[in-house]
């Protein structure tokens, strides 16, 4: 909390500091604005910026490594104490002494310690806040003092903003390396307890891990393929329904249809692209699953309630909107030269959509599926609230099977023990999911992007 | 000169109205038809498929809005109420608090069928009653303490069966033994049905209180309160960092590799499954830098760097619509980069980026598995006060409720969805309307 405050007052110093310096830059040539390099505005600006950085890079250094200082005051402390200890039972009594209940414990030692602790941290607290006022204010008058009607304040704060500008589109690659960084490191955590080979190619999923040593029954098989083989089943009916309807539909819409249909008809499928999951995974279950089931009982087919064929129909028209609205955008690219080639030739429609215009927009209608499968791949919801829990090795689609989304969500919800295969083969299972989008979408953006520039 | 050389045969003459080439042509003629009818197919199973998720939300949703209430003769015992003649309004409440409904409530009844004696009886005539009906009593006392001593028509909530029994979602004709209802509940029912004591009204609960184990008393305001907050944070975050992002990289970025690799990312990051950022956020937020599992402040951390790619990709597109005329004609005035910038393309653009940003908010107000991840799929009696209490959000909700067997959980689902749906069109509606308002063509 008292970073908040700590923030709160810099934000005030830099108010301040703007104004101070925005009086000062008009006092400095008496008002006449002509004789300033910049604005006031910019000279304020330069002077409220530079008080708050200085400060606010304390701040940082407080926010981040209070923990670790402390601890390492701590430790210097504890001094025999602590020299003996394994690192979990140092972390224990590091626990302990930071914890409010110790105030009232019995062992005289451990209070101390604890008393230590309190006073430490408040101390520390109070020099990086005075710290961190300190480096503001200095920097800030500094700024003040130095300022003539001929510094150049616009070019210093626009390369300050332009340097914020580019931090803030670093964030998206930071994100890409945060990822990568949380599935690799808890993955290869994983695979210290679980050989590689048993997770790729083992046939037996079944994560449930002995909490005792002698527990029968739950020895914990991490065998992924079962997952693999249900996540492509789902997928390929997905596939099957959406592939040919929402081609069609675009087909329909970019050719056939005259304006009026396709105004209506955009926006209605714009409608179905923007229905959360969790809608199509409470339609699945209550819905689509009990209808294929009493079909199925109807002509005596036996369907499993949680059938894999539910889950994957009503995600095939979770993803019916994407492929055409994909499908769309590369069809009406092609160039109307060439439909109208076709058609001069006495070709049908028909023919100049199958034989001409299709195979132009071969490459995007290609990148469209490839974008549709990653995404069909990835959904969580659908196949968790529709699909089964149970790791069936299976390619019928009328039997429950599981996904490696599914198996995610199963492993990480609820009370989890950090460290134990278990959880942490969720993250292997993430990082197998992450990689396989990746690359689908790394192609299929290619393929799209090149055909673009075919035209174009 | 005219000489044909003797290998160069004439084309054959095609005779167009042979039988062979008018059978090819009504050949060539169904495959159109086939073709176009297919095509008509699919969009009509498109728009379909529509329809069923709409319509069946809908016709399971709509009963979820009302509730069924029965009114009984109350006798407020002033023995059991107590002495609160001189009470000031602070220790009314918290001894109306206290006081044992219930049994005000047993007796009531019991004065109602005097017949019934056996205490499993009288137990079952209780559940014909929620367990909100006793703060139903609480609230009459607590309006007018001067009515205790008297027996007042109290308008009480019904359980969760006799609900679904007045909605028609439990059928009279299945066995006892599968109902949830006994014969002798509904004869009871039945007896207050004819003394037209049974109504049913808007369900106000629904709206105003957090989650419960009973269906009756559910309602989804601390859900909507947790998804405002993780929404706030969200937007708070993804907004500047991504319009941000998309004017350097739109107008200052050097076109080099470093720039290069950022739009690829960009790109990509935008097609990462969700729930690959719930693990991101359980990974960094929760696991490294401690912050409090189920709080809106994780979620929305976590939702931010999902819908960042979103606001980027549409701001660029927003801006670089701004024709360069503009900016010629601000540098030309003596404006410097960053001032034609912020002067004149960011507000232009603004409009672009708005559409894009609340279209971003509406995705991300919809998600649900990334907050499965980190943990806010608690059960969350309370309104979140702040964005680091545990909170749930409204799709969180909604998946919560689908996984209850209890069937008046079935239509809170389907009325929460409405009310999760409502939102998402408002959003999109404000999307269309800035876009066609503001936007301008240039």
């Amino acid at each position: 909390m008292s970073v908040f405050l700590l923030f709160v007052t810099l934000i005030v110093f830099l108010t301040c500091f703007y104004y101070v310096g925005k009086k000062r830059s008009l006092l400095m040539v008496n008002g006449d604005i002509r004789k300033l390099h910049s604005l006031p505005v910019h000279y304020g600006w330069a002077a409220g910026v530079n008080s708050f950085i200085p400060g606010f890079l304390v701040l940082s250094v407080w926010a981040l490594f209070e923990g670790t200082i402390l601890d390492h005051l701590l430790i210097l402390n504890l001094g025999e104490k602590a020299a003996g200890l394994a690192p979990f039972e140092l972390s224990n009594l590091l626990n302990n002494v930071k914890s409010f209940f110790v105030s009232d414990s019995p062992d005289e030692t451990l209070r101390q310690y604890a008393q230590y602790y309190a006073s430490t941290s408040e101390r520390l607290a109070w020099s990086f806040f005075l710290a961190a006022i300190a480096a503001s204010s200095l920097s800030g008058f500094f700024t003040l003092k130095k300022m003539k009607p001929d510094v150049n304040s616009r070019n210093n704060i626009e390369n300050i903003i332009k340097f914020i500008l580019m931090s803030f589109s670093i964030i998206a690659i930071v994100t890409t390396i945060g990822i990568v960084f949380s599935l690799l490191f808890e993955s290869i955590r994983f695979f210290d307890q679980v050989s590689i080979t048993e997770f790729v190619f083992g046939t037996k999923w079944s994560p449930q891990t002995a909490i005792r040593i002698d527990q029968v029954g739950s020895s914990g098989a991490f065998g992924a393929v079962p997952l693999f083989m249900g996540t492509m089943l789902i997928t390929a009916i997905a596939m099957i329904i959406a592939g040919p309807i929402g081609l069609l539909s675009a087909v329909y819409m970019a050719e056939f249809s005259d304006k009026k249909v396709r105004k209506i008809a955009k926006p209605l499928l714009e409608i179905l692209a923007g229905i959360p999951t969790v809608v199509y995974g409470f339609i699945a279950a209550l819905v689509v699953a009990p209808f294929i089931r009493n079909t199925g009982e109807l002509i005596g087919l036996e369907i499993a309630s949680e059938s894999a064929l539910a889950a994957g129909i009503v995600m095939g028209v979770m993803i019916i909107p994407l492929i055409s609205s994909l499908s769309d955008d590369v069809i009406s690219v092609v160039p109307q030269s060439l439909r109208e080639g076709s058609l001069g030739l006495g070709a049908t429609q028909t023919e100049t959509i199958l034989k001409v215009i299709l195979p132009s927009a071969l490459p995007g209608i290609v990148g469209a599926l490839l974008l549709a499968t990653s995404r069909a791949i990835g959904e969580t919801m659908i196949v968790v609230m529709a699909a089964g829990m149970a790791a069936n090795l299976t390619v019928n689609p009328l039997e429950a099977v599981t996904t490696v989304t599914v198996q995610i969500v199963a492993l990480l919800t609820g009370d989890q023990e950090f460290a134990s295969a278990k959880t942490l083969s969720a993250f292997a299972l993430g990082l197998a999911l992450f990689v396989t989008t990746l690359a689908l979408n790394a192609v299929a953006l290619i393929i799209v992007r090149k055909y673009r520039e075919q035209y174009d | 000169m005219t000489d044909i050389p003797e290998n160069d045969v004439p084309l054959a003459r095609v005779d167009w109205n042979s039988p062979e080439q008018s059978a090819r042509l009504k050949k060539r003629y169904r495959t159109e038809k086939i073709f176009k009818s297919l095509a008509v197919l699919s969009l009509a199973t498109a728009i379909a498929a529509l329809m069923v998720v709409m319509v069946s939300i809908f016709t399971t949703g709509i009963s979820g809005f009302t509730e069924t209430r029965i009114e009984l003769d109350v006798t407020l015992d002033a023995n059991v109420v107590g002495d609160i003649a001189n009470m000031s309004r602070p220790e009314l409440e918290t001894h109306i608090a206290s006081i044992n409904v219930n049994n005000i409530l047993v007796r009531s009844l019991q004065a109602k069928f005097p017949d019934v004696t056996k205490r499993a009886d009288v137990f079952a005539l209780l559940r014909l009653f929620s367990v909100g009906a006793q703060s139903d009593i609480r609230k009459v006392i607590l309006d007018d303490p001067t009515l205790v001593g008297q027996t007042v028509p109290i308008s009480l909530l019904a359980g969760s069966d006799v609900d679904m029994l007045m909605k028609g979602n439990i059928s009279r004709e299945v066995e006892q033994a599968d109902r949830k209802i006994t014969d002798q509940q509904l004869a009871w029912v039945d007896q207050f049905n004819e003394e037209g004591k049974v109504e049913q009204g808007i369900n106000w609960t629904f709206f105003t209180s957090g989650d419960s184990r009973e269906p009756e008393l559910a309602g989804i305001w601390s859900a909507t309160v947790g998804s405002f907050l993780t929404l706030l944070v969200t937007f708070l975050i993804s907004f500047p960092v991504g319009v941000g992002s998309a004017i350097y990289l739109e107008e200052f970025a050097p076109k080099n590799r470093f720039t290069d690799l950022i739009e690829i990312n960009i790109n990509n990051l935008a097609a990462v499954p969700s729930i690959i950022f719930g693990l991101l956020g359980l990974a960094i937020f929760i696991n490294f830098i401690e912050l409090p599992r189920s709080a809106p402040l994780v979620g929305g951390l976590t939702l931010a760097l999902m819908t960042l790619p979103t606001i980027i990709i549409t701001a660029r597109a927003a801006i670089k619509a701004v024709p360069p005329s503009i900016k010629e004609a601000a540098i030309g005035l003596g404006a410097s980069h960053m001032q034609t910038v912020f002067h004149h393309v960011l507000p232009l653009s603004m409009p672009g980026i708005l559409t894009g940003s609340i279209i971003g908010m509406a995705q991300a107000l919809g998600e649900t598995a990334p907050l499965l991840m980190i943990g806010m799929v608690a059960f969350i009696v309370d309104t979140p006060g702040g964005i680091l209490e545990a909170s749930t959000a409204l799709p969180v909700q909604v998946y919560l409720w689908a996984d209850s067997p209890e069937r008046g959980f079935l239509e809170k689902t389907s009325a929460a969805i409405m009310v999760l749906l409502a939102f998402l069109i408002i959003m999109n509606g404000l999307a269309i309307w800035l876009r066609q308002k503001f936007e301008k063509k240039w």
